[in-house]
């Protein structure tokens, strides 16, 4: 029903304007001088790469955690990984260490009104992001199927079993509404199918994240714009955060990531969508690379229902924060107490 | 120094010789234990990858061990505390063999966790100040403080009490004995602090309550003395050392009322969890019963309730309770794999299925989980093995350090060779 007029709603009151021009010169605006430096690494490289090669991985295995980095020694690990990536994926590759921006609170709003299942979302994140495609396949967003509520007519009688012929409970109730039943699995062909919704999860990007608490070697931290990071380099591997997260919306790399060098996005955060190895934990990041430089994630631009909204929350015009506003507003789990910055809502 | 090098080279060379079933048990072990170095090559260079483990079932076979013998370890005290708070004597003299349990159980733990890592060679992370030591917050960090102090109390405490029986000297009781008070304390720490690790996220509803430190604390005094009695009967049975029954028989009462407390508390947790049977019982429904016909797990529970009743039962009557020859080894077995299973993969699993969205599947070991668990247990148990026949040397006078008998001054003296007779050697 409001599905163009919401799109226009996306470009008129979007707090952060995705640029097609600038999106298409990314390269050559807002990532120059980071595309300079790793030019640079490759010219490095082409000179004796076995040497950088062993340079690169001593330099990574005793790098430091990146929040307690230098400026310089910053630009040296990016740098490294640069050239490391540059050179593995035989393309040009640049890693951002943009911080995150002051005055920003990154929140997301999801309607699952409109939601069809469709699952776009689910493969422009890996797109993006880099994720291992197979052996291990590691996706970020997951969409549940739910069952719209009915009710048996036929399961009437079979109460429970009560030897006085007195009925104690029914039978006719099927689980309906939000419930977590996990089924993610569905392959109909054609969505959305009757009879259901549809409800996607990701990492909800909580301010009160169990999964940092419980970090042994602080790998994982929260920046000051509410994203949730991994220093996928300093991750020892323990999965505490995986058992932690009351989301399931972390993945481990259980082998080294199988990532085609034609299907790697080059245009990389550290904390974000840089390849990661095997043994480490990864998740949603808000596409960091792309929202700390103004522009919209991916899963937000690909989705054909416009659904997904994203912005800043300190912004009190800012689309997210009308949501809040505006409409009837949930939170997934919310008895635990994690603050997600991942709101559903309905019309 | 010389006392100190001369008992290191007399403990190689009494522990290097023995009965054919004494090598022959070394090799079996020592084969284990290169099967799980092969095993350890695969999974650190190919990743976890090998393993059963997936996005919804993150933790398994590694992580039951780990639990199980972090509470084998702590068992330590049941040797402990008898002989210094109740002045138990017979238990008195071989309670430094119930440190050596220690020691090894928790090598073994190491090991465990060294298999649980994705990024073993990045362990360093941990370390204070060449890494970062995310204390107080994290609860793995409080782990890994517990598990290293205990590890170096155990290893001080029987070293100390050796090395001083060994050169013949009297222990020195202001040095000794706080060691021994506060490694009591510690042992309780470690399985209590273990049990913090998982039961604080609130992800895992079949952890999350507050019972888990209590029931890890029985179950594991249930599950370490079965297995030193077992360990002393085997003393008994292939050394000259002799512990008295007394020693036995009190370890056999602690067994028998921790696995009653054990049972009594895994009794409260069903009916509290099935009776309103909300989404927070799920796990244990398909522990116990099974769910949408999955049922991987129900057989294996239905038999740790199976033997931690027989073993209950059979320790509580004396007759057989007192009958070493049979039943009361067989009892310590039953109530060992009883807890094994309970406690291990029968505490670890389920907590992940359902996974946090309510997705139900399966985990069943690999064959190289299995191999590399095998060979963690076979290498603790190596090294409890090499470290008992040590310690018994000592204990029965047969690994002594000949200078101090001699001569009255004992560190002014000239270092003389000890000679074995052959006889005395080959016991």
């Amino acid at each position: 029903m409001s599905e163009p007029r919401d799109k226009d709603e996306k470009k008129k009151d979007a707090p952060l304007k995705p640029d097609e021009a600038s999106r298409r010169e990314f390269l050559g605006g807002a990532g120059l001088s980071v595309t300079a430096a790793a030019l640079s690494g490759a010219g490095a490289l082409l000179s004796g790469s076995d040497e950088a090669e062993a340079k690169a991985t001593w330099g990574e295995w005793f790098q430091k955690n990146y929040r307690l980095m230098t400026e310089d020694e910053k630009r040296e690990a990016v740098l490294r990984l640069e050239k490391r990536y540059t050179e593995e994926f035989g393309k040009q590759t640049t890693v951002d260490s943009a911080p995150a921006k002051e005055g920003v609170l990154f929140g997301y709003a999801l309607n699952i009104q409109k939601c069809i299942g469709c699952r776009r979302c689910v493969y422009a994140c890996v797109k993006e992001n880099n994720q291992s495609r197979d052996n291990p396949e590691i996706q970020w967003i997951r969409v549940l199927k739910m069952e719209k509520g009915n009710f048996l007519a036929g399961d009437m009688d079979k109460g429970y079993p009560d030897p006085a012929g007195i009925q104690v409970g029914g039978n006719a109730y099927k689980n309906s509404g939000v419930v977590l039943e996990g089924e993610h699995y569905y392959e109909p062909a054609e969505v959305p199918e009757k009879g259901y919704f549809y409800f996607p999860m990701q990492c909800m990007q909580c301010e009160k994240p169990p999964c940092v608490k419980v970090c042994p070697v602080r790998t994982t931290y929260r920046d000051p714009d509410g994203i949730v990071v991994i220093d996928y380099n300093w991750c020892i591997g323990c999965r505490m955060c995986i058992a932690a997260c009351p989301y399931w919306a972390r993945r481990f790399n259980w082998g080294e990531p199988n990532l085609p060098a034609e299907e790697m996005n080059p245009v990389t955060h550290y904390l974000g969508n840089r390849p990661r190895m095997k043994g480490v934990a990864e998740k949603c990041t808000f596409c960091l690379q792309r929202t700390r430089q103004g522009r919209y994630t991916a899963c937000v631009e690909v989705c054909p229902v416009g659904a997904r909204k994203f912005g800043n929350l300190l912004d009190p015009d800012s689309e997210v924060r009308k949501i809040l506003e505006k409409k009837k507003v949930f939170r997934l789990k919310a008895e635990l107490n994690t603050y997600p910055k991942f709101f559903y809502f309905m019309d | 120094m010389k006392p100190l090098i001369r008992f290191a080279l007399d403990s190689v060379m009494y522990v290097a010789r023995g009965s054919a079933i004494f090598y022959g048990w070394i090799i079996f072990l020592g084969f284990l234990s290169f099967l799980m170095l092969l095993g350890a090559y695969e999974q650190f260079t190919k990743g976890m990858i090998v393993t059963n483990y997936n996005d919804l079932v993150s933790w398994g076979l590694y992580e039951a061990q780990f639990v199980f013998l972090v509470g084998v370890a702590a068992a330590a005290v049941t040797v402990v505390f008898p002989s210094y708070v109740y002045h138990h004597k017979k238990m008195k003299e071989i309670v430094v063999l119930g440190e050596l349990l220690a020691v090894s159980a928790v090598c073994m733990v190491m090991i465990f966790i060294m298999f649980h890592m994705g990024r073993p060679d990045r362990l360093w992370h941990l370390i204070p100040v060449i890494g970062i030591f995310n204390w107080p917050h994290s609860m793995l960090t409080w782990d890994v403080i517990v598990l290293n102090g205990y590890l170096g109390l155990n290893a001080i405490c029987a070293f100390y009490y050796l090395f001083m029986k060994y050169t013949g000297r009297e222990v020195n009781k202001l040095f000794y004995m706080p060691l021994v008070y506060i490694s009591i304390v510690w042992a309780l720490s470690i399985h209590t602090v273990t049990a913090f690790l998982i039961n604080t996220m609130p992800s895992r509803p079949m952890w999350f309550h507050s019972m888990m430190p209590i029931k890890f604390i029985a179950t594991a005094f249930a599950a370490g003395p079965a297995m030193i009695i077992i360990s002393f009967l085997v003393i008994n049975k292939f050394t000259k050392l002799k512990i008295a029954d007394e020693a036995i028989e009190t370890l056999a009462q602690i067994v028998t009322w921790c696995l009653g407390i054990t049972i009594f508390l895994g009794l409260s947790e069903v009916v509290t969890e099935l009776y309103p049977s909300t989404e927070h019982s799920f796990s244990l429904q398909y522990l116990i019963f099974g769910k949408h016909g999955l049922t991987g797990l129900v057989l294996w529970y239905w038999s740790a309730v199976v033997l931690l009743l027989a073993a209950f039962f059979m320790l509580l009557t004396p007759s057989l309770r007192k009958n070493h020859k049979l039943w009361l080894p067989l009892a310590c077995a039953f109530t060992f794999a009883g807890v094994w299973i309970d406690k291990g993969m029968g505490l670890v699993v389920p907590a992940f299925i359902p996974s946090p969205i309510g997705e139900i599947s399966e985990y069943a070991p690999s064959a190289i989980e299995i191999v590399n668990t095998l060979g963690g247990w076979a290498t603790g148990l190596l090294i409890f093995t090499v470290l008992a026949k040590g310690a018994i040397g000592v204990l029965l006078g047969e690994l002594k350090y000949r200078a101090a008998t001699d001569l009255a001054s004992e560190f002014s003296s000239e270092w003389q060779p000890v000679v074995h007779s052959s006889e005395e050697i080959c016991k």
